[in-house]
């Protein structure tokens, strides 16, 4: 039956990049969610879009007059991305929480350990989730969500007698893009920290890995506001929250103008944020916490 | 060659002790069944054994630490931990791609084979299958593999007899080929009792009794003593005594057969009732004060 020699050297063993793959796939298999409801969030919104093209043909007369409302048209397709964007980021969080917890619940991390990938190449696979295959998800549906829409409203242009070509010279799709490949980065690291720290709660908690996860910050809310009165925590935590959008896509970060044009972009300052290597380092840390996690923690 | 050799291997969870120094050797090509009662360390041995949990003392698989070195450990050895472990939302096909993704020794075809025996269909979920069919599932993916050790830790709990009989059939009629190694845990002794080649009874952490099966067979003798016989019969010391059938059966250990005939009719011991003579003397209240 066995077609090697034995007592054998030493094993062949398969490449970790290969089982790194397979476990991204196995997570991409279980959690169809991280890529469905993004999906059905732009498929709804992009409902709304068609429905409001329909309406609006007394608005769009108006603003094509005025070269100054222009960029009122590329309003619904900023809006789709944005819907797109933040359905993506809360898909990973919730599948975050519960991807470490899980097996351990359903006793099914003793089925994963009992084959040869390593729980590094576990943990990493599953931090690649929110951190690498949802930002592909974010850019690959916003792409093709902004084309159907672009496709649609010319077709509804056409309909009500308006010649579609002017809407495309009003539509900056490619810049829409382009600033989607510089911020989605950005974004990846900044919020790589809170992803990081919600795999490490996923691998210990006994129970309730959610309650788990919020409970530090929720306490240090607590404390700031009833014994130490002041808001310090309240407003870092804000920050960080709302960086990975505000930061690389309002002009200058200040979170007042929404960026509209290539010069608006300022990698330099994005990506010398020390803000961002904090939380980078941070998340090294907590993703080196959660292989420790996985290795010792058995099924609950 | 060594598959398994542990030396004072121990394991305490805060104050519970579950492994108080056990030492254990095994040649490859052997089946090896740890048998004890529920609670006896059975588990957490074979844990120990798969790189599952740390440890103290000395413990080699395959000439590797397994805590240290379980991911490459598990190119070389197979686990089925306990039945329905395998995860619920998993359909059948995409457990044997994954398989064949992560494992250097996985055959595809020989799991499939053996799936087109059973009921179970590559589109089905493991969630629509019954607790018999995910451990045929399981068993069909660990075949599939090469490997040189299979560690098995209650494979048949909560299964019924039928699927139990047909497991243990399978696993030695399509699994062992006299170059693998098999450790079966179990507290049920009479499933296994006919796949053995050795046999380690484990009671509170410890080996209580170890040896191969063989010599289980040339040690142990139970003779049927007429009542008339019987203080002949106790002076031989035996280690157990039981009544059935208004007979009595009495066990001895290392005794002369030619003198044990004199008795009455002799024949070989099960390893169940070995187990139990074992196991009781174990458990003598003189000792249970020490756990």
């Amino acid at each position: 039956m066995s077609d090697r020699p034995l007592p054998m050297a030493e094993a062949a063993a398969v490449p970790w990049t290969r089982a790194f793959y397979w476990s991204l796939r196995r997570e991409l298999w279980e959690h169809r969610a991280l890529y469905l409801a993004p999906l059905a969030v732009a498929a709804f919104a992009m409902l709304i879009h068609l429905l409001a093209t329909f309406t609006t043909a007394g608005v769009r007369s108006a603003s094509l007059a005025d070269p100054a409302r222009s960029r009122g048209f590329m309003m619904h397709y900023d809006a789709v991305t944005g819907l797109i964007v933040i359905s993506a980021l809360l898909v990973g969080v919730l599948y975050a929480v519960g991807a470490l917890y899980g097996e351990r619940r359903d006793r099914s991390v003793l089925f994963w350990k009992s084959l040869p990938v390593s729980d590094t190449t576990t943990v990493l696979s599953k931090a690649a989730v929110p951190m690498l295959v949802l930002p592909v998800v974010i850019f690959g549906l916003a792409v093709a969500a902004t084309i159907v829409m672009a496709a649609l409203q010319s077709f509804v242009w056409s309909l009500q007698g308006f010649d579609p070509r002017t809407l495309w010279g009003r539509l900056d799709l490619p810049f829409l893009w382009l600033s989607l490949l510089y911020g989605l980065p950005f974004m990846v690291l900044w919020y790589a920290p809170i992803y990081a720290w919600l795999l490490l709660v996923s691998a210990w908690a006994p129970r309730w890995p959610f309650m788990w996860a919020a409970a530090p910050f929720l306490a240090a809310f607590i404390v700031q506001h009833t014994i130490l009165h002041h808001t310090v925590g309240h407003w870092a935590l804000e920050r960080r929250l709302g960086g990975g959008v505000i930061q690389p896509f309002s002009a200058g970060g200040e979170g007042k103008v929404w960026i509209e044009r290539l010069s608006d972009l300022e990698p330099l300052r994005l990506y010398t944020l020390p803000g961002l290597w904090v939380g980078v380092a941070l998340a090294a840390a907590f993703l080196a916490a959660a292989i420790h996690m996985r290795r010792t923690r058995g099924p609950i | 060659m060594t598959c398994l050799e542990a030396r004072g291997l121990r394991k305490a969870y805060g104050p519970k002790v579950a492994l108080d120094g056990i030492d254990l050797r095994l040649e490859e090509g052997r089946i090896l069944g740890l048998i004890g009662p529920n609670g006896a360390g059975k588990s957490t041995a074979l844990q120990a054994i798969t790189g599952l949990i740390p440890y103290d003392g000395a413990l080699k698989v395959l000439g590797r630490d397994p805590w240290k070195d379980r991911g490459a450990l598990m190119n070389d050895v197979c686990f089925i931990a306990d039945v329905a472990v395998l995860p619920r939302w998993m359909r059948v096909r995409q457990a044997i791609d994954f398989m064949a993704g992560v494992h250097p020794w996985f055959d595809r075809e020989r799991a499939e084979a053996f799936l087109a025996r059973t009921n179970i269909a590559t589109t089905d979920k493991v969630r629509q299958l019954s607790k018999g069919m995910v451990t045929q599932l399981h068993l069909a993916l660990v075949m599939a593999v090469d490997a040189r050790l299979l560690v098995l830790d209650e494979p048949t709990l909560g299964l019924d007899l039928l699927y139990r009989k047909q497991f243990y059939k399978a696993l030695l009629n399509d699994y062992f080929d006299g170059n693998r190694t098999i450790v079966v845990s179990t507290h049920d002794v009479s499933e296994v009792e006919h796949i053995l080649t050795d046999v380690v009874f484990v009671n509170r952490g410890r080996v209580v009794f170890e040896s191969s099966m063989e010599d289980v067979e040339a040690r142990f003798a139970e003779v049927v003593v007429p009542p008339e016989q019987m203080s002949a019969a106790r002076a031989l010391q035996p280690i157990q005594e039981r009544q059935a059938f208004g007979r009595n059966i009495l066990l001895f250990d290392n005794r002369d057969r030619a003198r044990l005939s004199a008795l009455g009719e002799v024949r070989n011991a099960s390893l169940a009732e070995v187990f139990v003579a074992l196991l009781s003397r174990d458990a003598a209240p003189s000792r249970r004060t020490a756990a």
